[in-house]
């Protein structure tokens, strides 16, 4: 066992876990934020995509004991205190860019972090940083738009008929 | 002017706060106190006979509660299956037996062979690891072809084959469809893989079993699409618990695309264990587990034949498929290539001869059921493709040719046993063209043409029927349930309703949805009213979500509850108004009577069911609930053109997709940004099939794409771009026999893109000189290389 300090959605923790905790079962099982979700065991799917420092990450791919120190961010951050959707939360449901919900976590925190590095990306830009997660619901059409709304691009309305 | 409320409005969705914040519950959310876990020891051998497991040393390892085998399954019932088919001789089909964990046999890899429950779920995977297996490997059988053969090693030893049942429709008209075909003056003939596929919702099953000594009461919490199903399989079939000791909850639940339908062997698991231990059991599914233990979709290898006259009619369609069960038969998975693939052949065409032969065969492989669109897409893809054969055989136009075949007087009454009610197949074409514009392909091909890539344009027209399904109906064919939806609808005292139905949201919005139905029929707000799912504690005895069924089934239950609601609230209001209630008048939330000033308010209607003082007590009971079951008199049929345009690298065989239009006839929408939602994830479905998904197994039944590193998902970047993709829904067609005049929009993308893809691919390698007939999916670089090659 080892422990660890890290701060995460702005509050600091201190536990102690396995070596070989993943940091997907310590944001569930520990620390019972259970807004990251685990949809495959290869890294692939991106549901369980959170900020690390900042910078997007796969929960899965890291070791809770690899945190240690880092300010970490989860879907549960992402709304202001009073409940209030941040941009891309709120672009989403405008836009209707999620449907049963188990990926959107990780699409939410992929896209915020896209737009902290890339403030107007392109279409194309969009669906190549997507290319890491998974989403079987939507065709990803409306998740695009959605993303090119909260960056503040015009887009065509839906439900148009 | 779009509305903005009630019947046609697109509200944002109210279940969107909870999933976009992290807060949603999921099964593999709920823990409960003094919860074990349980990992499945799976097996690695797709056929063997077991001669001995040892578990004792796994016992002694640390943390393992209890660890139980086929032998703990004796006297215990097995996995049932909901449909029986008859086959063409008057005989009903071969239905082996499906044991909670294997007994005797492994017959398919990732069939389960011992469970173990431990204090934690890595204890379990570490005491799997010391459980000592003698299991004898056997040949397996994986081709269906090679299953039917003469002496083929048998997947179950007490049954005479592997043939699960051959079934011939219409059988009557067997022979004058081959007279129709040997006479023809053209007969266009396709052999071709609908290949297996592998539903993949985000959200892989979980199961959590509790048990409470105490009442005698088990409770299931699973990743279902219908638990009031879940609860009368496993409990009358498998554990023998009566309905009212057993709830099964389904809260939200990450997708399911048809592969959460079915009764699952772990919910069974889970739920008998924690009765044995009088602990929960908790089990969570890897994808890696999910890709050798959730049913698999589509698996057919058909041929089919369509003859034509001199003039280009469609005189007769013969099919004959091949459809893998795999090693066990799932829940709906017989009724899959019969009664929602066979019925489906007449297609949007006046054809007046059909023949449908349908053998279905167990392999050594995971059992195959419905995937979304569930033989419907099976249909479509054989017919649309062959149409398109046969119109570059005769040289005709593709959409000539099926413009000149088209359905156009309703009701039709098709030689394969349905009545369609509605539709207009040209105006779909017609809207479909448009806004593809057609007249403008020549120069975007040309445009193509000088980058170097091939363009294709593909069409492709289909039905399908929706609205599962009238129950006498699919008694005589089979079922073994009732297919109707359910709903009560309690009205409070203060006017605010909860809704309880037996259908089940897991995506489709049906919280947002099913409240915009009932806020127009009384003229509240939709905030007033309250959904409420997947609980069968709470909720009335209902078959849950599949088919495209929700709204024209489960909402026509929710409609027929409100008219009981309405017409008890006029009596209550003529009593207070003290007027005729022939009289009394709803609209905008208010009563009034006829031809006078006088009103109340709905508020004011619903206290006084509630305190009675001034009720008329002697003709109607206090209160405000009422519930309605409604079974459908048939289907729905949704129907649909589609067209896409591709880019082909003659170079690498690679196909990218240009341009898209869906144009389809939903009848009445309650939802359009809801309806678009279902059609752009059913076509991404429908494209992943087409290009890139493929369920592979060797020839020992390995299965060689059990991970996302094998089995290509679609992603965002194999989808069209925004300005060259449009889903529309503006040709509508009412149904004519639900209250709501909806036919359901689920599965219509899954059916309606994959032919419509593949013929765009041929279309680009024909008109520049390829002479390929076929392709099979997924329509992969490689396949598209390798035909340009041989054509």
């Amino acid at each position: 066992m080892v422990e660890v300090t890290m701060t995460v959605n702005g509050k600091s923790v201190t536990k102690s876990v396995k070596g070989n905790t993943l940091m997907t079962d310590f944001l569930r099982e520990d620390l019972n934020l259970t807004g990251t979700h685990v949809g495959c065991d290869t890294s692939q799917c991106g549901a369980c995509t959170i900020h690390v420092n900042g910078a997007q990450v796969k929960a899965c791919t890291m070791f809770a004991a690899e945190a240690n120190g880092a300010e970490v961010a989860t879907i549960e951050s992402q709304a202001a205190e009073d409940g209030t959707l941040n941009t891309v939360q709120q672009a989403f449901q405008d836009y209707h860019g999620l449907q049963c919900g188990f990926c959107t976590p990780g699409m939410v925190m992929a896209a915020t972090a896209l737009l902290a590095i890339n403030s107007k990306p392109s279409e194309a830009e969009i669906r190549k940083h997507l290319e890491g997660n998974i989403c079987r619901c939507t065709g990803y059409h409306n998740i695009v738009k959605a993303i090119m709304v909260a960056s503040g691009q015009d887009v065509p309305s839906i439900a148009a008929e | 002017m779009p509305k903005d409320h009630g019947i046609g409005a697109s509200p944002k969705r109210r279940e969107d706060i909870r999933f976009l914040t992290g807060t949603g519950q999921y099964t593999d959310d709920i823990n409960i106190q003094n919860q074990t876990y349980v990992h499945f020891l799976r097996s690695d051998q797709a056929h063997g006979k077991i001669n001995n497991i040892d578990t004792s040393a796994a016992a002694a390892m640390p943390g393992v509660v209890r660890i139980f085998t086929g032998a703990d399954f004796e006297g215990v019932g097995t996995i049932p299956c909901g449909w029986q088919i008859t086959d063409r001789f008057g005989e009903v089909m071969k239905e082996p037996a499906h044991p909670v964990l294997a007994q005797g046999k492994v017959r398919h890899v990732g069939d389960p062979i011992a469970a173990i429950v431990a204090e934690s779920l890595e204890e379990a995977r570490n005491a799997a690891e010391a459980i000592e297996l003698d299991i004898t490997e056997l040949p397996a059988v994986v081709d269906m072809k090679d299953a039917l053969s003469e002496g083929a090693t048998k997947v179950h030893d007490d049954l005479s084959d592997n043939l699960c049942y051959d079934w011939g429709f219409v059988e009557e008209n067997r022979e004058a469809v081959d007279e129709a075909i040997k006479n023809a003056a053209h007969v266009t003939t396709l052999e071709l893989v609908n290949q297996r596929m592998v539903a993949n919702p985000m959200e892989p099953r979980v199961a959590v079993g509790d048990f409470n000594r105490a009442k005698d009461e088990s409770t299931l919490y699973t990743t279902s699409q219908n638990p009031h199903v879940i609860r009368l399989l496993m409990g009358a079939f498998v554990l023998g618990i009566p309905e009212h000791k057993l709830r099964v909850v389904a809260p939200d639940v990450g997708g399911g695309f048809g592969t959460k339908i079915f009764h699952y062997a772990e919910e069974a698991f889970c739920t008998f264990a924690a009765r044995q231990i009088n602990r929960p059991v908790k089990w969570t599914s890897t994808r890696s587990e999910a890709f050798m233990s959730d049913a698999h979709g589509r698996d057919h290898v058909t041929k089919i034949e369509l003859a034509l006259d001199e003039d280009n009619n469609f005189v007769a369609v013969r099919t004959d498929t091949h459809a893998n069960m795999g090693a066990y038969l799932s829940t709906f998975a017989p009724s899959v290539p019969t009664w929602l693939h066979g019925t489906l052949m007449a297609g949007n065409y006046k054809t007046p001869l059909v023949y449908v032969n349908v053998k279905a065969v167990f392999t050594n492989t995971v059992p195959v059921d419905a995937y979304r669109g569930a033989g419907r897409p099976e249909a479509t893809f054989q017919l649309e493709r062959v149409i398109d054969k046969a119109a570059r055989e005769l040289g005709v136009d593709p959409i000539a040719l099926r413009r000149q075949n088209f359905i156009t007087e309703f009701p039709y009454a098709t030689p394969v046993a349905v009545e369609y009610d509605t539709g207009d197949y040209h105006a779909t074409m017609d809207k479909m063209l448009s806004l593809m514009d057609r007249d403008g392909f020549a120069a975007r091909r040309d445009a193509s043409k000088a980058k170097g890539k091939l363009r294709g344009f593909g069409v492709n027209c289909f039905i399908e029927a929706c609205g599962i399904a009238p129950s006498n109906l699919v008694g005589q064919l089979g079922a073994r349930a009732g297919l109707y939806e359910s709903a009560t609808v309690r009205v409070n005292a203060t006017g605010g309703l909860v809704v309880m139905t037996g259908s089940h949201s897991h995506g489709q919005g049906h919280e947002t949805a099913f409240p915009q139905v009932i806020a127009e029929m009384i003229g509240i707000d939709e905030s007033m009213i309250e959904i409420v799912h997947g609980d069968t504690a709470n909720t009335p005895m209902g078959m849950g979500t599949y088919g495209s069924r929700s709204l024209a089934v489960g909402g026509s239950a929710m409609v027929r509850a409100t008219e009981k609601i309405i017409n008890k609230t006029k009596k209550i209001a003529a009593h207070l108004m003290e007027a005729s209630e022939a009289d009394i008048e709803l609209k905008d939330g208010q009563f009034s009577v006829a031809g006078t000033d006088k009103s109340v308010a709905w508020g004011d209607v619903t206290l006084a069911a509630y305190v009675p003082h001034n009720y008329p007590l002697e003709d109607i009971e206090p209160g405000l609930e009422e519930t309605a079951f409604y079974d459908p008199s048939n289907f729905t049929y949704p129907a649909g053109a589609y067209a896409c345009e591709v880019e082909v690298d003659p170079d690498t065989g690679e196909v990218t997709i240009e341009k898209f239009v869906s144009a389809d006839d939903f009848g009445n929408v309650v939802n359009p940004m809801i309806v678009e939602g279902q059609v752009q994830g059913g076509i991404a479905q429908g494209i992943g099939q087409a290009l890139l998904e493929n369920c592979v197994y060797d020839e020992n039944g390995q299965l060689l794409s059990a991970s996302y590193m094998d089995y290509a998902m679609p992603r965002a970047d194999n989808m069209p771009d925004m300005a060259n993709y449009v889903v529309d829904h503006s040709c509508q067609t009412p149904c004519t026999h639900n209250p709501l005049g909806v036919k359901g929009c689920g599965e219509a993308g899954a059916i309606g893109s994959p032919p419509t893809v593949v013929n765009a691919v041929l279309d680009a390698l024909n008109s520049a000189g390829y002479d390929v007939a076929h392709i099979d999916m997924p329509v992969s670089p490689h396949r598209v290389w390798q035909a340009m090659q041989n054509g």
